[in-house]
């Protein structure tokens, strides 16, 4: 990308959002040698944890939600970074090179690292209801693991990642369950049929119950102990929780007016600049890939990392073009699904080791002519080899990657 | 140069695997991480950091010898 304006920034950076790419964005300056001043600055009160087990063992009591902090408090005096937790960003003022959060606190910046991440999309026919859940935060996951604790019959709107991730965790608790979707299969957007079809499949066999096919047109939610979710078909399912997986937003409101987002999150380059010493990472940003010049957002636990190391490195004028790993991966129940590349509509999903009645496979995407993607099932060291392969398969020249590989942007994944 | 990992952390992305396969290999079974070596062969150094860099889990330290 020869001719591409860089940055050098000397002076402060204010990194806003406090997850992953954030927190990666913070550590990489440091380990650069940024001698400046750092404000990182979080909506929620906590240090920065790790998202993707909230859906998993949080609910299932196998990680307490006090170990998920991606960094223990006692290294954090090394980075000197000035924490502003629990006081979300509410403005940027861009010609004044200003964050105000939420408290009045005016932060200034010569750079700025955009993370603010996704927020759970909301259904319109879903009133708001002691009796309804989404899960987005690790205060949304120790409230629904309580709620699933007592055991309620629970829907599950949405058979994405997310959705069926938190359906099976119900499940393993004791909990009744039906997930509900619009689409023929889980996880059909991501996978395709195939794949869909097995992951179903294997899940009925834990007594998870799917009405696919069919969408939710409403929902009764009073704060009775029994809700009812209506169904296109003209069916009623009672819940006594109900919880709403359909996909997520980014959180770009607070930056309205700046010419910076969209509803669709960050417009990006290559290098993940979105304008003049304004970098963007993580969930929010809206990638260009620097060959095809597609532009997609990657909603991976990876990606957040990959990206908030490549926004810092360029704020110092590195140059960095970032190779996406396009790696994500979903845990079941004791299912561990692991992909790497892309799975396209027109592409074909075929097994190619192991099978599906061992519950340990590896299915491998291709389309037009090149192996696009690779899928482990309960095959993690054998995936890792496919994986290898793909990575080559979509290195037109074949040079080696930091990060090999390539993804869609899926739903809800890790 | 020295690396050492914690199991316990690992969830078997085998991110290291591909970018340090020198130092790091995963159990058959379940995908969990495995050193070939504690000590970073001479030339793999750069690798096994950008492997500890990366690892989702935090699961990976390298520890500069002296």
């Amino acid at each position: 990308v020869t001719g591409a304006v860089t940055d050098a920034v000397t002076d402060s950076v204010v990194v806003v959002g406090a997850g992953a790419a954030g927190l990666t964005a913070v550590e990489t300056l440091r380990g650069a040698g940024f001698s400046g001043r750092i404000d990182l600055v979080g909506a929620e009160p906590h240090l920065p944890y790790d998202r993707p087990p909230l859906s998993k063992q949080v609910l299932t009591g196998g990680r307490a939600p006090e170990d998920l902090v991606l960094r223990p408090a006692a290294d954090y005096p090394e980075l000197d970074a000035r924490l502003h937790l629990g006081d979300p960003a509410v403005a940027l003022d861009r010609t004044r090179r200003e964050v105000v959060c939420a408290s009045g606190a005016a932060l200034s910046f010569d750079g700025l690292v955009l993370a603010t991440g996704v927020g759970a999309r909301r259904l319109s026919q879903v009133p708001d209801s002691a009796d309804v859940a989404y899960l987005r935060t690790l205060d949304d996951a120790v409230r629904l693991r309580r709620r699933l604790a007592e055991r309620p019959r629970t829907v599950v709107i949405g058979a994405g990642f997310l959705g069926v991730e938190v359906a099976v965790a119900a499940r393993q608790l004791g909990c009744d369950v039906t997930v509900v979707d619009p689409l023929p299969e889980p996880m059909l957007r991501q996978f395709g049929p195939l794949i869909g079809g097995v992951v179903r499949r294997r899940h009925e066999g834990l007594g998870v119950r799917f009405r696919l096919g069919v969408g939710v047109t409403a929902v009764v939610a009073d704060g009775s102990a029994s809700s009812v979710v209506g169904l296109a078909d003209g069916s009623v399912l009672v819940a006594g929780l109900v919880v709403v997986a359909v996909g997520s937003t980014p959180s770009v409101d607070w930056l309205a007016g700046t010419g910076l987002a969209d509803a669709g999150g960050v417009p990006c380059d290559a290098r993940c600049r979105a304008d003049e010493g304004i970098y963007v990472a993580g969930d929010i940003a809206v990638w260009t890939d620097p060959v095809s010049g597609v532009r997609q957002r990657f909603e991976h636990r990876m990606n957040a990392s990959e990206q908030g190391r490549c926004a810092a490195l360029n704020l110092l004028g590195e140059g960095e073009v970032l190779r996406p790993s396009r790696y994500f991966w979903s845990d079941q129940g004791d299912l561990r699904i692991q992909a790497a590349g892309e799975f396209p509509t027109t592409g074909t999903v075929e097994l190619v080791d192991g099978h599906p009645d061992d519950d340990r496979f590896i299915a491998v995407c291709t389309a037009d002519g090149r192996m696009t993607g690779a899928l482990g099932w309960n095959s993690p060291r054998r995936f890792t080899r496919w994986r290898a392969q793909v990575g080559e398969a979509l290195e037109p020249s074949g040079g080696a990657s930091a990060f090999p590989l390539p993804c869609e942007q899926t739903e809800k994944s890790a | 140069m020295r690396v050492e990992v914690e199991p316990e952390k690992c969830i078997a992305s085998g991110q290291c695997v591909l970018i340090a396969q020198s130092v790091f290999d995963q159990d058959e079974d379940d995908g969990i991480v495995l050193l070939k070596t504690e000590d970073v062969p001479p030339g793999d150094e750069e690798a096994t950091r950008d492997a500890a860099r990366i690892c989702p889990a935090r699961a990976i330290r390298t520890v500069d010898a002296g």
